[in-house]
């Protein structure tokens, strides 16, 4: 597994309190597949962790062992430093009211108003029925849809369905709140609205948020720290930010280059190993390299033309992360490597991607 | 129609509302919570025992496979058991009942299978236990399937009444074979079929109307 950063060390079976999932070792087999295959994890209070992987990856089965729904063969799940995977049905029952859950297909009830939806997690507690319809309230101001309390669900939009959700998942003040795939039945602008909101509820209540994700937009738009799962594993995890400046796996180069800038289609075509007129380097930066004047920098200390083909910088975290791709003239080595040094002397990761015959 | 069929008419009707209402009401009374015991015990339900849920359906089967018109003899003792008698319009319910009910079950089985497992997911992620589940999620979302269920049920009820005249309980069946075939009184034979069209067609649209009030899937 690729730590970035802040590799946390975990012994002992107490976890500190700070942690409000921590997971040792969880272990999962249907049949003959291994659907997790020795997760260790950590989420800290008020953080929101993102955990991407591709369909099949694990992703569903280990979010549904946090709260009991599935049950690991092997490992160890804590909740709020309590150990819950052997815990029965009944025990289970007042645990998963400090967790609340977000779908991806909303599974709201067709059968009650919104807002009787949004009481259900307090019906089911035993609150008496002013009490729910107070907090329901409460709770449908918060998402913004107090004006649809007395609707039934099938007339809501898609957007609409998941604030219900949301409204529901707070109902019982949760610890955590788990998202299964929260966003990925809604259409990208619904998304924003969705994410906002969630980085919203984080910031002002506090709240802890792991989700699971097929999408790098959503890991990008609010996560803290993410972790890359595939075949059961979890192949990389960190930082948002220095994950997607220095992402060290395969599957996390792949799951990135969806919104990370790529070099274009009809270059990479061209592409040949052998000099050609101009070379093609790709140039990673993050933090402080990405911030500086990099290439005015570049223009006046190494002389000699280069030529910006494509890139851009993004803000993670509020974090500068860029990816630039240029276009050096070839035939001239020593050129070549000065422009290397330099880059890679202002903490930029520098790779030749290959050579092109005819420049553009 | 002379004033004495008018009357015979009458008290036909009020023996056809009576069995298919009260039968109605039993089989519905059973067969809801046979219906949920079904689905709550198979593979992945909420109380999972598949020997449980293999005799249920065994034994329901077993009821549906008989005839109705074989039902009514074979119950004789049962029937005697329960109502004192085996002969009138209550001897004739315990039979139809017993022949309505996994009937029922079946189709309140079909209803309650429809029903999102994402939403019982839900329920059990909110830290609900199985009775919320039936409760919140189960009944209510299946309930225009369970009416729609028992608006079937209770047209059946109204046709295999007919052959409960066989042990006496009289009736709009009876009424229409005794005097209506066996007499030749074409006027008796058109009422008894008017009347029963009207009644099917009263059943039906009453639970029409109650589906399409419940139903909220939009």
């Amino acid at each position: 597994m690729n730590q970035h950063f802040t590799a946390t060390a975990e012994a002992g079976s107490q976890a500190p309190p700070q942690d409000v999932v921590r997971l040792v070792d969880l272990k999962r087999r249907f049949g003959a597949t291994a659907a997790l295959d020795g997760i260790s994890l950590t989420v800290r209070k008020g953080e929101i962790l993102g955990i991407i992987g591709r369909s099949g990856a694990g992703k569903s089965t280990l979010i549904r062992c946090l709260n009991g729904l599935e049950r690991p063969d092997s490992g160890e799940v804590f909740i709020e430093g309590r150990e819950i995977s052997r815990l029965g049905e009944r025990d289970l029952q007042p645990l998963r009211r400090r967790i609340g859950m977000i779908f991806q297909h909303f599974n709201l009830l067709s059968a009650k108003t919104v807002e009787d939806n949004v009481a259900l997690p307090l019906k089911i507690e035993g609150r008496p029925k002013a009490e729910r319809l107070a907090r329901a309230a409460e709770l449908l101001e918060l998402v913004g849809l107090s004006e649809k309390a007395k609707a039934y669900p099938a007339s809501l939009s898609g957007g609409q369905k998941q604030r219900v959700g949301i409204a529901r998942a707070l109902a019982a003040r949760p610890a955590l709140l788990l998202s299964d795939e929260a966003t990925s039945a809604l259409d990208p602008e619904t998304t924003r609205s969705i994410l906002a909101l969630l980085k919203d509820i984080n910031r002002r209540l506090g709240l802890t948020i792991l989700l699971i994700t097929h999408e790098m937009e959503v890991i990008r738009s609010i996560a803290d720290r993410v972790a890359v799962i595939d075949a059961g594993r979890i192949v990389e995890q960190g930082p948002v930010w220095s994950v997607f400046a220095d992402p060290h796996s395969d599957i996390t180069k792949r799951l990135l280059g969806t919104i990370r800038p790529q070099l274009p289609a009809e270059l990479s075509a061209r592409l040949l190993p052998a000099a050609g007129a101009e070379t093609i380097l790709r140039i990673d930066v993050a933090g402080e390299a990405a911030s500086g004047p990099l290439l005015s920098d570049l223009a006046t200390s190494v002389p000699g033309a280069f030529r910006l083909v494509h890139g851009g910088i993004d803000h993670i975290q509020q974090q500068p992360v860029g990816t630039l791709f240029l276009s050096v003239p070839g035939g001239d080595a020593k050129h070549l490597a000065d422009v290397i040094a330099f880059l890679k002397a202002r903490q930029a990761r520098v790779e030749v991607l290959g050579h092109v015959a005819d420049p553009v | 129609m002379s004033p004495i069929l008018f009357e015979l008419l009458l008290r036909s009707i009020w023996e056809t509302v009576l069995m298919t209402a009260a039968s109605g009401l039993i089989s519905l009374v059973f067969g809801l919570p046979l219906g949920l015991a079904l689905i709550a015990t198979e593979r992945g339900g909420i109380a999972e025992n598949l020997w449980v849920n293999r005799v249920l359906g065994a034994v329901i089967n077993g009821f549906r496979s008989v005839p109705f018109i074989i039902l009514l003899v074979a119950l004789i003792p049962v029937t005697r058991l329960i109502v004192g008698t085996s002969i009138g319009t209550w001897a004739a319910i315990v039979p139809l009942s017993i022949a309505a009910t996994p009937y029922y079950a079946r189709i309140a089985e079909v209803s309650l299978r429809e029903v999102d497992h994402g939403l019982i997911e839900a329920a059990r992620a909110m830290g609900g236990n199985r009775w919320t589940i039936i409760r919140e999620v189960l009944v209510p979302e299946a309930l225009p399937g369970i009416v729609a269920g028992f608006t079937v049920t209770l047209v059946t009820l109204v046709g295999a009444s007919a052959m409960a005249g066989a042990i006496g309980a009289g009736g709009l069946g009876d009424l229409a074979i005794r005097y209506g075939y066996q007499r030749f009184e074409t006027s008796v034979m058109i009422a008894v079929v008017v009347v029963l069209i009207i009644l099917v067609c009263g059943i039906q649209w009453v639970g029409d109307r109650l589906v399409a009030r419940l139903d909220r899937r939009g």
